[in-house]
Parts: C-alpha cells; sequence; structure tokens
C-alpha cells in the first residue's frame, strides 16, 4: 500500500476532509440544492463557530479588562488623589504597556506574544549557534584532554520547549508501551493471574499524576544519589509513563482474553504450538483494542505531562506556562494562552497519528 | 473395524441442577472411504456432534474411536471445515491456507509448502484471489478457501460442520460439486452435517437423521443407493431420489410434529446473563 502525500491524504489526516471537498466542489460549479445543505454544514457553519469563538472570547476580554482597569482607577482615586487617577485612566486608554491591567487577554494580544515568542525563539538559535561556534575549539581541547564540553546553558526558547515536551511525551509512551502491552498479553492470557492482579490494577488506574510523580520521585531520588546530573527528566517521563500505562494494559489484557471462539477453535484445529497461538492467532486478533488501548494512553500522556513538568521542575510546555504564571510580566498571560493553543494543537495532532496507525493495523478496515 | 466409531456418547453441558443434556446416546460407525451426511433442524446439537469428532470437546460419557484409537483433542489427520469459515481476518486467502499446510508438514521446505497452497488455492479456483484478505470475498469464495485449508492439510477424515449453510442456492450447487470432485479424487471419508436433505442425499451414501435435542439420538440411516458421479438436474426425476428423499423429510416431519407437540408443556428458563467483564 503505497501512498503519495496529496492535498487530500492531508486533510483526511487531520480532519478536514469534508470541509475541503465541499469547497472545491463549491469552486468547481457542481453544486446542485443537496450540495448547497451540505456547504452550510460543512464549510459556513465551522467557520461561523470559528468566527463566534474569537468574538465571544475579545468581547469577553474586553470586559475583563475594562473591570480591572476601572478597579485600579478607584483604587489611585481613593489613594492617591483624582490627578493621579486621571493620569492612569489616560495611560490605560493610551495602550502603553507599562500600565494595563492584568485580566485575560485577547486574541490580538495573544496572537501578539506568539510573534513575539517566534522572534525570541529566533534571537535564541542565533545565541546558541554563535556560542557552538565559539566553543568548538575549545571544546575539541577539552575532549582531547578528557573533559567534559562546556554546553550552552542559556534559557531555553518557546520552541526548544515544545521539543522538549514532545521528547518527555514519547519516553514516557515508549515505557508505557513496553510495560503494559507484554504485561497485559500475560494477564490477559492467564485467567488466573488477572483475577490476582485485578485489585492491583483496580486501584492504582484512578490515582492521579500528582501522587504517581512523587512516588517516582521518592524512589529515583535513591537511585540517583550519587550522579549529579538532573534526573528531572527521568522522574517526568517515568511518571507520564506509569500513569498513563493503564489504558493500553487493560485494553490489551481485554482484547487478548476475549479473542473470537473461532480463531481459537482454528487454533486448535491446525495444533498450534502455545508460542505460535499467541503471535499468529491471539496477538493479531487483539490489535485493534490494543491500539485503541495506546491511542488513550497517548493523550493521557500528552495531558499529564503539562502538570508533570510542573511538578518536577523539568523543561517543557508545563514548566513554560508556570514560569510564566510566576513571572507576571505584561504579556505572560498572553503567552499562556498562546502555549494553551500549541498545547492543544500537538494533543490533537498525537491523537491523529495515533488514529492513523491504528486504522492502518485495524484488521476490520473496510477499504 | 469401524474407519470411526463413536460408541453411547452422551454430552451435557452446565452444571448441577442447571445440566442440559444435548447428546445421548449416539452411536455411529462409519467405514473407510464413505461419504455420511448428518441431517437435522437447527439447534438439535449438530455442531456438538461434530465437535466431539474433531476433538474440540469431549463426550460426558462414552468414546469415540478414530481408527480404533480414543480421539484425545485435535489432530491432522482430520480436517474440519467449519461453518463460519473461520478464517483469520488478517491474513491473506495464501497465508491462511500456508499456516495450516506448515503446521501439517513441518520438515517440508518453504517452496515445498508454497507448492501445495498453490495447488489447493488453484483446485478451488480461487487462484486470482490469493493475495486478498477474507473480507474482501464473497461468501462462497470465503468457504472455498476453508475448504482448501482444511483439505491443504491433506487429512484422512474431512468434516464438515453445514459448510454451505450460510451460501445462496447457486454457490451452494457449484461448492457441492466441487466437494464431491475433491472427495472423489482420492477418496477420503468424509462426514457432512447439513440442514438440507437434498444436499444429503445429492452428496452422501448414507442418511442419518439426528432428533432433535436437548437428548439428541442418531434416527434410522437411510441408504442413498444412486450411483456415482450423480447429476443434479437428472436427479430430480430419478424415482429412487424422490422416495428416498419423501422418506426422510415424512421422517424429519414427524419428529418435528412429535416435538412441538411435546413443548406445549413449559419449561423453566435457567436465569442467564451475560458472562461480565470487569475491571
Amino acid at each position: 500500500m503505497k501512498q503519495s502525500i496529496t492535498l487530500g491524504n492531508v486533510t483526511r489526516f487531520i480532519g478536514l476532509a469534508g470541509f475541503i471537498e465541499t469547497l472545491k466542489n463549491v469552486f468547481a460549479g457542481k453544486l446542485d440544492k443537496d450540495d448547497f445543505k451540505n456547504f452550510l454544514r460543512k464549510v459556513i457553519m465551522p467557520l461561523a463557530s470559528v468566527l463566534l469563538f474569537f468574538v465571544v472570547w475579545y468581547l469577553g476580554a474586553n470586559k475583563l479588562h475594562e473591570i480591572e482597569a476601572n478597579h485600579l482607577i478607584n483604587k489611585a482615586l481613593v489613594e492617591q488623589g483624582p490627578a493621579e487617577a486621571e493620569k492612569l485612566r489616560a495611560c490605560i486608554a493610551s495602550g502603553d504597556k507599562s500600565c494595563q491591567p492584568n485580566a485575560l487577554p485577547s486574541p490580538v494580544q495573544v496572537w501578539g506574544a506568539y510573534q513575539t515568542l517566534l522572534a525570541d525563539h529566533y534571537v535564541i538559535s542565533a545565541d546558541k549557534k554563535a556560542f557552538i561556534e565559539k566553543t568548538a575549539a575549545i571544546n575539541e581541547k577539552r575532549i582531547a584532554n578528557g573533559e567534559n564540553p562546556i554546553t550552552y546553558t542559556g534559557r531555553p526558547s518557546f520552541v526548544d520547549q515544545i521539543y522538549t515536551s514532545i521528547i518527555t511525551v514519547f519516553a514516557g509512551f515508549l515505557l508505557a508501551l513496553f510495560i503494559a502491552v507484554p504485561i497485559g498479553i500475560v494477564i490477559g492470557l492467564s485467567p488466573t493471574l488477572r483475577s490476582s492482579v485485578n485489585w492491583l490494577i483496580q486501584i492504582f488506574k484512578p490515582v492521579s499524576p500528582v501522587v504517581w510523580f512523587l512516588l517516582v520521585f521518592m524512589i529515583v531520588k535513591t537511585f540517583t544519589k550519587n550522579s549529579s546530573s538532573d534526573s528531572a527528566f527521568i522522574i517526568c517521563f517515568i511518571s507520564v509513563g506509569l500513569c498513563s500505562m493503564w489504558a493500553t494494559l487493560v485494553n490489551t489484557a481485554m482484547g487478548v482474553s476475549s479473542v473470537d471462539k473461532d480463531y481459537i477453535n482454528v487454533a486448535k484445529v491446525l495444533k498450534l504450538g502455545p508460542i505460535q497461538k499467541v503471535f499468529k492467532v491471539i496477538l493479531p486478533s487483539s490489535l485493534p483494542l490494543i491500539f485503541t488501548g495506546l491511542r488513550i494512553t497517548l493523550s493521557v500522556a500528552w495531558m499529564v505531562l503539562i502538570a508533570i513538568e510542573l511538578l518536577a521542575q523539568s523543561p517543557g510546555l508545563g514548566l513554560f506556562v508556570w514560569e510564566e504564571f510566576q513571572n507576571g510580566a505584561n504579556d505572560s498571560n498572553s503567552k499562556i494562552i498562546a502555549a494553551m493553543f500549541v498545547i492543544g494543537l500537538i494533543g490533537f495532532m498525537l491523537d491523529r497519528i495515533m488514529l492513523t496507525i491504528q486504522k492502518m493495523v485495524s484488521f476490520n478496515k473496510n477499504d | 473395524m469401524a474407519y470411526l466409531e463413536l460408541k453411547n456418547i452422551y454430552k451435557t453441558y452446565g452444571q448441577g441442577d442447571n445440566t442440559t443434556e444435548v447428546l445421548s446416546n449416539i452411536n455411529l460407525t462409519i467405514e473407510e472411504g464413505e461419504f455420511v451426511a448428518i441431517v437435522g433442524f437447527t439447534g438439535s446439537g449438530k455442531t456438538t456432534l461434530v465437535n466431539l469428532i474433531n476433538g474440540l470437546l469431549e463426550p460426558t460419557k462414552g468414546e469415540v474411536l478414530f481408527k480404533g484409537e480414543p480421539v484425545v483433542g485435535t489432530s491432522h489427520e482430520r480436517g474440519v471445515i467449519f461453518q463460519n469459515y473461520s478464517l483469520l481476518p488478517w491474513l491473506t486467502v495464501g497465508q491462511n491456507v500456508y499456516m495450516a499446510v506448515k503446521e501439517a508438514f513441518p520438515k517440508k521446505s518453504k517452496s515445498e509448502l508454497q507448492a501445495i497452497v498453490a495447488e489447493y488455492v488453484d483446485m478451488v479456483n480461487l487462484t486470482p484471489a490469493i493475495n486478498k484478505r477474507p473480507k474482501e470475498l464473497s461468501g462462497g469464495m470465503r468457504q472455498r478457501v476453508s475448504v482448501a485449508r482444511a483439505l491443504a492439510m491433506k487429512p484422512e477424515m474431512i468434516i464438515m460442520d453445514e459448510p454451505l449453510g450460510a451460501l445462496d442456492a447457486l454457490t451452494r450447487g457449484n461448492l457441492q460439486d466441487e466437494i464431491l470432485r475433491i472427495w472423489g479424487k482420492d477418496k477420503r471419508t468424509a462426514l457432512l452435517i447439513t440442514n438440507d436433505v437434498d444436499e444429503g442425499i445429492y452428496m452422501a451414501d448414507r442418511i442419518i437423521p439426528l432428533r432433535p435435542g436437548p437428548r439428541a439420538t442418531l434416527g434410522p440411516e437411510f441408504k442413498i443407493d444412486i450411483e456415482r458421479p450423480r447429476d443434479k438436474t437428472a436427479l430430480n426425476d430419478n424415482p429412487n431420489f424422490k422416495k428416498t428423499r419423501n422418506t426422510i423429510i415424512e421422517y424429519l416431519m414427524d419428529i418435528g410434529n412429535e416435538r412441538k407437540s411435546e413443548a406445549k408443556k413449559e419449561y423453566v428458563l435457567p436465569e442467564v446473563a451475560p458472562k461480565s467483564f470487569v475491571w
């Protein structure tokens, strides 16, 4: 099955197929009465809802801004007198950043913050590049002498944070995969084992990510006592993995234990050995369920990651959001909202990737 | 010594007060090279009987003897064609057959095995579809794959559990001929379970009705003395065929009526709930 990357494939991948398809028909003039309804439903309504979202956001943000501003002006009036209050009102009205109240940012401000973050990224990467060039010669010498090379320790840019977060979530996801799938298979195969570890699964499944983080911290702390390197990343991805693996574990066990009786009969009639039976009949038939579990695991991992990064002080989007919140600069709130959208979009992409893989391995597909 | 022998077979499901006796006092002998058909109503325990013979189930009482040896578990000597095809949906036609062949002849090389697969897939006229998955095939084609898979293991006995039950009449006719052709080629012993009297008469040497369960037993056997190869269209005018057909149908109708009159008494249904999967 060879697939080229076409516009159609890409839009189908991100779930916009109906939208683009209808739009194409409109421009090709192939629209009849039925298509008009479709056009309304698939093009006009989604666009309208996006527009509505931004309008509500914009108006809401303006209102909140107004309330905060009035509060500040009243405070100035009481504490510093009418002259100062008038000065502050003029300052706020002029849009000067130094006197703006701290409120929900409007879409325009968020867009501005997003561009600031990108610009900041280019500055930092240029900086980094310069640093690497500058230290190249020194590092060569240091390596030759058996010393550690000098690494760039400046602050990471927003894009670097995204990158770190994605690495962490994949590390956690792989950990979950390598723990949950084999255990799930073993549990699924043996009803005895299943009933004996059921309590454990039931109790640990609903535990909050925060508690998992603390548990992992207690254990990893002991192991990394003598190491000088930062263990935040290790703690972070192990917690993410442990917290998100349950969906895969349960789904794998269920898939393996509920294989169609017909397939089991086939395995018996063909006299497949136990290992053959597992690899040639049981696993392929439970693959769709395993992948459903993995898809849930990846979504949960991404959701939990942000909270755990924040707690673990491990670099990434979670830490970025927390630091911006602590920072309290003029555009901090805007940056947090920008990060929120980025987090949402990446979560969506991860889910789509898993869905595509799931469709590929599922033998029930209709095409 | 009979080739396959069932002696006083009883099979019950469930335990304690909830036991249902599905089969009761089944006695059956099949000689080598014979084609025997067992005809019965749906739900009369046909599949249970077939699973006892192929070794998927064990009788509660009595013995199943295959070539004088008691049947313990499944064996490559008894090939099974399942009612619902039971093809593995993630494998192609060729792979489904290959898997069976590989198990049956573990010592053969890969190319030899491939040759056997090709031969049997060709025998059921599915060579063009060898790389397709079961999902892409029609019901008749799927059942042909199932036939190829069972036969490619070169079993000494073929056990067919309503193999053509889900097919339309025309496909059914074609497949009947194909199965007969294959059976005629090297005269393997065959046991056909069916709910179609005509099919039984057309294909088998002997027809044995299964009286409906619970407590199903085998009825008196009917010998089919029609010369092979049988011609389906000519068969309709054959007086012998008509007579046998009418006798068997009358017999089955009688048991059906008996069952209906018996059914007036009220049964207390067991309280069954689906097995829950609690996690």
